[in-house]
């Protein structure tokens, strides 16, 4: 026992802590989701192969169509990180779809300029809700409920009909493809790639990045600890209405439309793929490489259903509620070892 | 007792705010529709706004009745707007099958087998968060996102179509003069009040909410009570999902009760039960839900383009919530209540706020 | 014999709070390169001294002074950049990072604003070396023991003066510029074990040596007695003596914190102690539950009253929580009226006829959003269960009987408990238990923090139900109340229960005292 306080060291990686310490390692769940992604493409391969699913570009194609999901499923990492939670993330980008293309279209503004307006905006509203979260002490849950409501509301506002994009600078960034030896990739696919890369580095090698982290942990730990606190918690809403309106800006790109009715629930998709990329809700553990897993899974999910033909489009929820399912239960059993 | 003091008693009252506002948008109406308090008889029916407000939220009444009790136990149930949708799709999808849609037996078993899915729901969502612990709002996200898929599977993703006289009765017919689902509102609340009220169930679910620990030390089984709560909040919201789909007589998948949990939260909230749990009341939810309807119903009469409603909404929620933070009436109004920053090192009991110092000792 | 100035010194601070005065006109001074202990029973005012320097509560008289300069601090941010940190019981730290990030997070060295892990986990780890620990800095602070941590805690706030803080700007960092002149430590060692204490106490040594001066509260006797040199002992807000440790002993010591019979409760100083006990109620073997009271034999009797007596954190409090069920027992069974209650959940003790009062009213045991009547029937209505209420006469009969019988004020069973004065909720809870008429009534700390008169009234009380041949299990931290009510006293010592003396003339308490600081059974 004398050991235990001189060395604590040798207590803690003392060979009965192994298998607890594998199982509190935060990167456990990350590795669990790649590998469920991996097992799933496997077996995409071995069924489909026939039907092409080996192509490269099947793979490519997963970041092409979900790059916008990707985009917000950062933005709502950054926010579960820090222990809240962001309802509005699917409103905002509807609002975006229905703003620029309002913008482009109705305005005949030049789409360099209407860019960053709309990502100001988008920027601004999760600002506004950091503020009102932080300030006046109301629930994220419903601050964030009354953002799903307003940006729902303003795109109605706007018009009630949707407004198809057929501007020709949208038209050609669309179109655009960037080859990659095996395959090619859309522009909407890179910049969701760089803002992995951008958030990889901003929440771990940054003090701001960190501080998400240690909110997140124990907030009032981290009060006492001297954090600025709420200029993290503002900061944390301000991007994630900055992610979401980069994603309605990559969604737009997409389906080159705005309609009020765009994205709808889309936010349950977002927190879906960051459970699933193994952040916990309670903020504090996760890695926004999980997210990217996450957004694949849920991806591939959607190509395998595809690919399958017979099954319909609504075996993707029922799947991603099972998946949700079967991690929120692993993150119990996990947290739950933790603190016993 | 002075006029300013009976007049503060009444302000007081945890159903003043709630009746407050729900008359002033009643007579935000009047400048615009000079007839809308009318009710007129026709057919044999009684229309007006009065009755068309109620008629159109009583779907809303019922989801928002079940979430008090689930907000009361410090809880929260997401995924209502599911169940309403399965037990439409359930329901609709078993009747349109029968040779005779319009046989009694037949209805009254497809609304069983409706409810009975939305019971089991209820049950999924109680074991979650009762015996294993998980978040509420984690737990219930669930079957949110889980349970429009199941719905949309069992329509096939069609748009079910029915043509049974009997169930259109509960959300579309009428009975001694008004529309059915009125009574059937009437039948549900009136039965919360007094499972609640006139057994200890309210005063138990109460105290869970208002502080566990105590709670779990005074000897009540706080798990079985909230296993009960999510069940009864399930059992609501698929009175609602009959309701909706005999409405219309269809179920829809996808848009059955869409966002129905959002408005159902916001009606508890304006009906005074706070999120964090405790004290409920559920004449301030129904009036609540109310407001909400009213609200709609008056952007439609006073001319403002519907589509604002949702603007609309976000300014209410907003406001309302506003008004119920401690920290932004000590900034608006002034520091009529002293607070101090609490450390969470040890609790120390004379810090609480004590503004009745008049009554203690 | 000049001593040295002081580096810090607080005079005739004053700390009210609504309705009760916390701290009146208490003066203290801490010096360098000591180990001062501040010691005194629940409520004696050492918490609200801590937070009163530390800035998390505000002065409301008197003068605090940091190297000569009149200081206030407003945050506990303020008083850390002032040089003063503390280190809580809890740790706060967040466990999700990794030790290195713990100890700099808030200053991690950066360039361009990209932080430096590798310089970081460099001087972390030559920061922990210095003081001697043996801890992998990369490693995450939850994979460590809680002592660990609380160690990891004192060396973030010790560590983050003596280096120069590379940028600065909105996130500036704690104890930034100026070295740590005061660290706090606020009971570190309450959930350690031996060998963890005494590698606590080797830091702390060592920090002193460095000049360091260290505020220690702990509520082990012998702890402060291996560690400190100087002690402040305080007792009802006030201060009652500055002693260098060598000059007074474990006695005396206990003599100031609890006090000597300062008492106006006279009219039961002439009250005799019933006899009318009778056989075995309660049988309790082998009981215990590890890191809270190591495993122990009691046995109470119908009718008798069994006080404990012990100093705060000594395990009374356990011993009673887990004779309620409140906690799962590791070890031993327990036997009411024959027989045996398996004690896994207060249900089970409830059932069995055992009544408990919490010593956290606020926390523990009332509702405040509920009404008196609805905090008063509580308990037997979940022992009924929700099916069947209480008819509403009979509840507002006996609700009536109860608010009289105990005099709860105001008498208005609609009333918002959490409005109540201490002494009043108090009453709420007995009634509470009462009417469920238990057949032994766990009191802990019944009578504190609430004013005299209702302690007298609940003393009587305690007395009337043993005689109608109520069992009661009395916990308080005043000897001369435990002395004057109890057939039998238990005395507990460093989480044991180490005696049981049963009440004659021959027991005082001095001699309670003695058993207390001894902690044998002479």
């Amino acid at each position: 026992m004398t050991a235990t306080a001189q060395k604590p060291k040798a207590a803690a990686n003392g060979t009965a802590s192994r298998t607890t310490r594998l199982l509190a390692d935060p990167r456990l769940p990350v590795l669990v989701t790649a590998a469920l992604f991996l097992a799933m493409y496997g077996g995409g391969l071995s069924r489909y192969t026939n039907y092409g699913f080996g192509e490269p570009q099947v793979f490519l194609n997963l970041f092409i169509d979900n790059g916008y999901l990707l985009v917000a499923a950062i933005g709502a990492t950054f926010v579960i990180l820090s222990g809240g939670i962001d309802l509005s993330v699917g409103s905002v980008i509807g609002f975006t779809t229905m703003f620029t293309a309002w913008l482009v279209e109705r305005q005949g503004l030049p789409l360099v300029l209407v860019v960053p307006i709309a990502l100001g905006v988008g920027a601004f509203g999760g600002f506004l809700m950091g503020y009102v979260i932080h300030n006046f002490e109301i629930q994220p849950f419903i601050v964030t409920l009354a953002g799903l409501f307003l940006f729902r509301g303003l795109c109605l506002v706007i018009s009630k009909e949707s407004i198809s994009v057929s501007d020709p600078s949208v038209d050609t960034l669309a179109q655009t493809r960037v080859p990659l030896g095996l395959g090619e990739l859309s522009i909407g696919a890179l910049v969701a790639l760089a803002v992995l890369a951008v958030a990889y580095y901003v929440l771990h090698h940054t003090r701001f990045g960190r501080r998400v982290y240690a909110i997140g942990g124990n907030e009032q730990s981290a009060l006492l600890m001297g954090l600025p606190m709420g200029g993290t918690k503002i900061a944390v809403y301000t991007v994630s209405g900055f992610c979401s309106a980069l994603a309605g800006l990559l969604f737009m790109l997409y389906i080159q439309s705005g309609d009020p009715l765009h994205a709808v629930g889309m936010e349950l998709d977002a927190i879906a793929a960051v459970v699933i990329g193994g952040t916990l809700l309670t903020g504090g553990s996760g890695y926004v490489v999980g997210t990217l897993f996450g957004v694949l899974v849920l991806g591939l999910i959607k190509s395998l259903i595809t690919f399958e033909g017979t099954l319909s489009s609504w075996w993707t929820k029922i799947a991603t509620g099972v998946l949700l399912c079967a991690f929120i239960l692993i993150q119990r059993t996990m947290t739950g070892r933790k603190k016993t | 007792m002075t006029t300013t003091s009976r007049l503060r008693a009444l302000t007081r009252h945890h159903l003043f705010w709630p009746v407050a506002v729900l008359i002033g948008l009643l007579l935000v109406n009047v400048p615009f529709t000079p007839d809308f308090f009318s009710v007129k008889m026709t057919d044999g029916h009684l229309y007006g706004s009065l009755v068309s407000i109620v008629l159109f939220g009583s779907p809303l009444i019922l989801v928002a009745v079940g979430m008090t009790l689930v907000i009361a136990t410090g809880g929260i149930d997401l995924s209502v707007g599911a169940v309403v949708a399965i037990t439409g799709a359930l329901t609709c999808s078993y009747i349109s099958d029968q040779a005779d849609q319009s046989a009694l037996s037949a209805v009254f078993l497809a609304m069983g087998i409706g409810l009975v899915a939305a019971v089991v729901c209820g049950l999924w969502n109680g074991f979650l968060v009762a015996r294993m612990g998980i978040q509420p709002i984690i737990a219930t996200l669930i079957i949110m996102v889980a349970g429009r898929g199941v719905a949309q599977l069992i329509t096939d993703g069609q748009i079910i179509t029915i043509n049974s006289e009997p169930y259109k009765l509960i959300g579309g017919g009428y009975w001694l003069t008004l529309p059915f689902s009125i009574f059937v509102v009437a039948v549900v609340v009136a039965a919360t009040m007094l499972l609640t009220r006139r057994t200890a169930l309210g005063l138990l679910v109460e105290s869970v909410g208002g502080n566990a620990e105590a709670s779990r030390l005074v000897g009540i089984r706080s798990a079985r009570i909230k296993i009960m709560v999510y069940v009864f909040c399930a059992l609501c919201a698929g009175i609602a999902g009959l309701m909706i789909s005999s409405n219309t007589s269809a179920a829809d998948g996808n848009n059955a009760g869409l966002w129905i949990e959002l408005d159902a939260i916001l009606a508890v909230v304006i009906g005074g039960t706070a999120l964090t749990g405790g004290r409920f009341s559920i004449g301030g939810t129904v009036l609540g839900a109310l407001v909400i309807q009213t609200l709609t119903t008056t952007i439609y009469t006073i001319g403002v383009p519907t589509q604002t409603n949702l603007v609309f909404k976000a300014a209410v929620v907003i406001a309302v919530c506003l008004l119920q933070s401690p920290k932004f009436r000590e900034k608006v109004f002034g520091r009529k209540t002293r607070r101090k920053v609490t450390v969470p090192a040890q609790p120390v009991a004379p810090v609480e706020p004590a503004p009745k110092t008049e009554v203690s000792r | 014999m000049a001593e040295p100035r002081p580096v810090l010194q607080m005079t005739g601070v004053v700390k009210e709070f609504p309705g009760v005065r916390a701290l009146s006109g208490v003066d203290f001074r801490l010096f360098p390169g000591e180990i001062h202990a501040l010691i005194g029973e629940n409520g004696a005012g050492k918490s609200t001294l801590i937070k009163v320097l530390t800035g998390v509560h505000s002065l409301d008289g008197g003068t605090i002074t940091l190297d000569g300069e009149s200081v206030e601090f407003t945050s506990p941010l303020q008083a850390q950049q002032a040089g003063i940190s503390t280190v809580y019981q809890e740790v706060n730290l967040c466990p999700n990072l990794s030790v290195a990030e713990n100890i700099f997070i808030g200053r991690e060295p950066t360039r361009g604003g990209r932080i430096q892990w590798k310089r970081m986990r460099k001087e972390a780890a030559e920061l922990v070396d210095r003081l001697g620990l043996d801890i992998d800095v990369a490693a995450p602070l939850s994979s460590y023991p809680l002592a660990v941590q609380q160690l990891v805690a004192i060396v973030r706030s010790v560590g983050t003066g003596d280096r120069e803080t590379p940028g600065s700007g909105a996130g500036q960092a704690p104890g930034s510029g100026t070295a740590t002149k005061v660290l706090v430590l606020d009971e570190p060692t309450s959930s350690l074990d031996r060998d963890e204490v005494l590698e606590l106490f080797r830091l702390m040594r060592q920090l002193r040596d460095d000049g360091v001066a260290i505020l220690f509260v702990s509520h082990f006797l012998d702890q402060i007695y291996e560690i400190c040199d100087r002690m402040t002992v305080l007792r009802n807000g006030t201060l009652v003596g500055e002693h260098l440790v060598r000059d007074l002993d474990q006695v005396g010591l206990i003599e100031l914190m609890i006090g000597k019979a300062l008492d106006q409760l006279e009219e039961l100083h002439e009250h005799q102690l019933h006899s009318d006990v009778g056989e075995t109620l309660v049988k309790a073997e082998g009981l215990g539950r590890s890191g809270k009271i190591s495993p122990f034999d009691l046995e109470i009797k119908k009718g008798e009253v069994l006080g404990l007596a012990g100093l705060l954190g000594s395990g009374r409090t356990e011993l009673a929580r887990l004779l309620f069920g409140a906690d799962h027992p590791d070890t031993g069974k327990v036997t009411i009226g024959g027989k045996q209650v398996s004690m896994s959940a207060p249900n089970d003790a409830i059932g069995a006829g055992v009544a408990f009062c919490s010593e956290n009213r606020r926390t523990e045991g009332l509702v405040p959003d509920l009404t008196v009547r609805e905090n008063i029937i509580l308990a037997l209505q979940a022992a009924r269960g929700w099916t069947r209420p209480i008819p509403a006469s009979q509840r507002d009969e006996l609700v009536a009987k109860y608010i009289k019988a105990l005099d709860i004020r105001p008498a208005n069973p609609e009333a918002r408990v959490g409005q109540l004065s201490g002494g009043n909720q108090q009453k709420v809870l007995l009634a509470r238990w009462l009417i469920t008429s238990p057949q032994l009534l766990i009191l802990d700390e019944p009578t504190r923090g609430i004013d005299i008169g209702a302690k007298t009234e609940i003393q009587r009380l305690v007395v009337s139900l043993s005689e109608d041949g109520m069992s009661v299990l009395y916990i308080a931290a005043e000897l001369e109340e435990v002395l004057r009510l109890s057939h039998t006293i238990g005395v507990l010592r460093d989480r044991k229960l180490v005696a049981r003396l049963a009440n004659g003339p021959e027991i005082t308490t001095s001699r309670i005292l003695e058993t207390i600081a001894s902690g044998e059974h002479q």
